[in-house]
């Protein structure tokens, strides 16, 4: 990949609680290395407490504790200029916030201000970065506004008087006003109804295009990737189980979580009986030895249980962590 | 079980230790009492006006009685009545609160009603008056039930919306359908979620009922005859103690209830926390 | 009993809302009339989004609400003259919840088990300790758990899909004739999803359940349900056999639904 825009190199990030005596610590991302290129959506999914939200919180370089980087870096490349987020100061992430990096989560519209008109909320956002007197900037609004099929007048409206996909919508519009090089969405669409959220991805897909910004996008549910991201990585438990190009990750899965993820999709018109895996996903602060997936695999062998596998390539651009599937086998 | 709550949080959080271990002191004071060599109410039995030294060791006030012995008996009764106050109060405003709030509609409106009568009533007037419409006949236990009957409203809005909160949640629900009738679901599911504010008034209630008899009784709207901190500060003016030079008769009923303020209100602060049922999740160990 | 199992009859219900002095009302529910069969145990899907009406649909059926206007019927007897204690244990008795959220379905603060061995006693009203235990591990291991590895657990120890299995097993406890699953799935995984709502169409083949499905999903409702309904603002657009429905909607509200639906088959064709 040519000069990723996002380099997330063995990173772990841990929260470390300790009340009333009691010490906890859960390894919610336990060694992660991915990168994201230009124009690129790069989709995570995975289940509920595997680690894909702590992931983005701590690219987004918004940690806090208990929450915190134990090792590893994440690098962005904006534009030739370099940033070390693991490794500076705050003064300089609040600079990139925002004009480079900007983030969409769910329940973005908790994100709007209640008690003040939508125009405040980009003013309070985005004015600062552009640099532009008042009126230049509000002009700048209305036309990113218009490009995005949303009518300015709602800059003059109160977040309540919005349905919940316009105000999602307005989230969008808002965190893509200053054309950032990436962008971080985290379930943008979970909380909404079929019919507005295919409007919403219709709208992340155009602004995507047109601003030719990186995304990562998270969401536990495969059909929206297989939508609209690029690329997908999997997650289980605080790792990278598989990552690929999405038609090759659907057509030809290799991870035995993820081969069992796709044929859990229901489909209008099949007949699904499919039957789930057994048991449920580790607990973090005390996750299985070796591969975290071996209590639960159908094919797991004596060396799962022993050591972790490396994410090593099984085709071009297609890499799998399991023993069962890459090319080399320990003998 | 209780034990090593206790334990935990005593190590743990030093506004606890210190809270208790300032309680604790007040406590022994008050159980000093039971071993007092002179009765409460007689008078002259030592040297009026002795400064404190050994033996008195606080002093002796211009009635001829020992400081420090009076000073038992005075606690023990301010704290007995304080924590009467604070417990009926409770009651009223548990009833009160959890049934408005959950039954909602012609209920609720009709307690709130009388709720809020009680918020506005001026309670230091009537106090009084109450104390003039009695006068001899007035005893410690009337004036903690009047107390009580005045101290429960503001906390049983709180508990109501508390109440309200807790009727939506769907383990309401769940814990109807699975057969449980009004009174259990009030005392076994949401008892939980009620408990730490109430704990929280009710360090409150003790420290305002407190406040509220020592005021009375200096004023000498009380029955003055039983010891309290408030009746000594009486007796103490009474004899102008303070331009006698006998300052220590007002100074260390003052510093033994401030001593207990200040406990109670550690105590509450950091149990309240241990005790709220968020930070209790995330202590379970697993 | 041969009358229906379940009969609604042009069903509303409305709210006043809006500040004191221009109250207007709002038709949540409005004229819902369908009935389900007593001869056979079959799953409904109730399919909507929000606003649709289908929450306070699921919350009349289950006597938490009563409606405006019409009325509802279980095995004969109106749900509005159902007052007393005793006669409310014998609804319950007969009619289920499973709720949406499953992290909320249970006090966070009490044990898990309390809850099955309380359905247990005073709504199956079994009596003796061994009869209710044997009860809860029979339900629990039709959904695939056990009593053994869930005696003495708190609800944050367990995962969304064992929380509302859990759920599943308690609302079955009593044997009932219907189930009422009001959006069962929406708050768990959606790789999980699948096996939850084939679970539901095995209790139903395995004890005769019937089951009102109220969902969001097509293509959940599409796998297990023997009838759909669509509603949209309060109303049915259209309702009948679920496969022809969905495979065929004519409706044009219930077709922009089906072609919002997004397919994971998507991804199988090369994108630029």
């Amino acid at each position: 990949m040519t000069d990723p825009v996002l380099s997330v190199s063995d990173l772990r990030a841990y929260y470390q609680t300790s009340a009333f005596g009691v010490q906890r610590e859960v390894r919610a991302v336990d060694g992660v290395t991915l990168q994201v290129g230009a124009n690129e959506i790069y989709g995570l999914a995975g289940e509920s407490s595997c680690g894909k939200t702590t992931l983005i919180r701590t690219i987004a370089a918004a940690t806090r504790p208990p929450l915190k980087v134990v090792s590893g870096a994440i690098t962005f490349n904006f534009h030739g200029r370099r940033i070390i987020v693991t490794d500076v100061d705050p003064q300089a992430l609040a600079d990139i916030r925002w004009k480079h990096l900007s983030c969409i989560m769910q329940g973005s519209m908790n994100v709007l201000n209640p008690v003040r008109r939508i125009r405040h909320s980009f003013v309070d956002f985005a004015f600062r970065h552009v640099g532009a007197p008042m009126p230049a900037f509000l002009e700048m609004v209305t036309v990113h506004l218009q490009r995005l099929e949303l009518d300015p007048q709602i800059l003059d409206a109160f977040p309540h008087q919005l349905s919940g996909g316009m105000r999602q919508r307005v989230a969008i519009a808002l965190a893509t006003v200053c054309r950032p090089a990436f962008i971080i969405a985290d379930e943008p669409t979970t909380a909404l109804d079929v019919i507005v959220q295919n409007s919403v991805l219709a709208m992340i897909r155009e602004v995507q295009r047109e601003l030719g910004s990186s995304l990562i996008f998270v969401t536990h549910d495969l059909a929206v990737h297989a939508n609209l991201s690029d690329r997908l990585g999997i997650m289980y438990a605080g790792r990278l189980v598989e990552e690929g190009r999405t038609a090759d990750v659907f057509r030809k899965p290799m991870h035995p979580y993820t081969v069992n993820l796709i044929s859990a999709l229901p489909r209008i018109g099949r007949d699904n009986r499919s039957k789930g895996l057994e048991g449920a996903p580790p607990n973090l602060a005390d996750p299985p030895s070796g591969c975290r997936f071996h209590p639960r695999c159908p094919i797991a062998m004596d060396i799962c249980r022993r050591e972790n596998p490396p994410m090593s390539e099984v085709a071009p651009g297609h890499r799998a962590a399991c023993f069962a599937v890459t090319p080399e086998r320990t003998q | 079980m209780m034990f090593t709550i206790f334990r935990d949080l005593f190590r743990s959080r030093g506004a606890f230790a210190a809270g208790v271990v300032l309680l604790a002191f007040v406590l022994l004071i008050a159980a000093a009492s039971l071993v007092s060599p002179y009765p409460p109410n007689d008078s002259f039995v030592v040297a009026p006006d002795l400064a404190p030294s050994w033996p008195p060791v606080l002093g002796t006030t211009s009635r001829g009685q020992d400081v420090f012995w009076q000073l038992t008996f005075a606690i023990r009764n301010t704290l007995l009545f304080g924590f009467i106050v604070a417990l009926v109060s409770r009651i009223i405003a548990l009833v009160v609160g959890l049934v408005s709030g959950y039954a909602g509609g012609f209920t609720d409106r009709v307690l709130m009603s009388i709720n809020d009568t009680f918020i506005v009533i001026p309670l230091f007037p009537i106090l009084v008056l109450f104390y003039f419409v009695m006068r001899e006949r007035m005893s410690w236990t009337l004036l903690a039930l009047a107390m009580a009957c005045l101290g429960w409203a503001y906390d049983a809005r709180l508990i109501r919306s508390l109440a309200m909160s807790l009727r939506t949640r769907e383990f309401t629900d769940t814990a109807l359908f699975s057969g449980m009738n009004t009174r259990q679901i009030l005392t076994q599911e949401h008892m939980p979620y009620v408990l730490p504010i109430v704990f929280s008034t009710t360090m409150n209630n003790i420290n305002w009922s407190i406040g509220l008899e020592v005021t009375l009784s200096v004023l000498g709207f009380t029955d003055i005859n039983t010891p309290t901190i408030g009746v000594m500060i009486y007796w103490a003016n009474q004899h102008t103690a303070m331009v006698a030079g006998i300052w220590w008769w007002i100074f260390f009923p003052v510093l033994l209830v401030v001593i207990t303020f200040i406990g109670l209100f550690l105590l509450a602060v950091s149990m309240n926390e241990y005790i709220d049922p968020r930070s209790r999740l995330s202590r379970v160990a697993t | 009993m041969t009358g229906p199992l379940l009969e609604v009859r042009d069903v509303a219900r409305s709210y006043a809302m809006g500040p004191l002095l221009s109250r207007h009302r709002v038709r949540a529910v409005d004229g819902i009339s369908f009935t389900m069969p007593s001869e056979r145990a079959e799953i409904l899907a109730v399919i909507g989004e929000s606003g649709s009406g289908k929450t306070t649909l699921a919350r009349m059926i289950l006597n938490m609400l009563l409606p405006t206007q019409g009325s509802i019927c279980f095995r004969g007897t109106d749900l509005s003259e159902i007052r007393r204690g005793r006669d409310r244990l014998d609804f319950m008795k007969r009619v289920q919840p499973v709720f949406q959220n499953p992290f909320e379905a249970f006090n966070p603060l009490k044990k898990i088990d309390r809850y099955l061995f309380m359905t247990a006693r005073r709504v199956a009203g079994l009596n003796a300790i061994s009869d209710v235990e044997n009860r809860v591990d029979e339900v629990l291991r039709k959904v695939g758990l056990s009593l053994a590895e869930l005696r003495g657990r708190f609800p944050h120890e367990l995962s969304g899909g064992q929380l509302q299995r859990i759920a599943i097993a308690r609302a079955l406890i009593p044997a009932p004739a219907l189930l009422v699953a009001d959006e069962p799935v929406s708050m768990i995984d959606a790789s999980l999803r699948l096996s939850i709502v084939n679970l539901l169409r095995r209790l139903r083949d395995e004890t005769g359940v019937a089951i009102v499905y109220i969902t969001h999903d097509l293509a959940t409702a599409y796998s297990i349900s023997d009838r759909i309904l669509i509603m949209r603002e309060g109303r049915v657009v259209e309702s009948g056999d679920a496969r022809t429905v969905l495979d065929n909607p004519q409706h044009p509200y219930s077709i922009m639904l089906k072609a919002a639906v997004l397919s994971p088959d998507a991804a199988s064709f090369t994108k630029d």
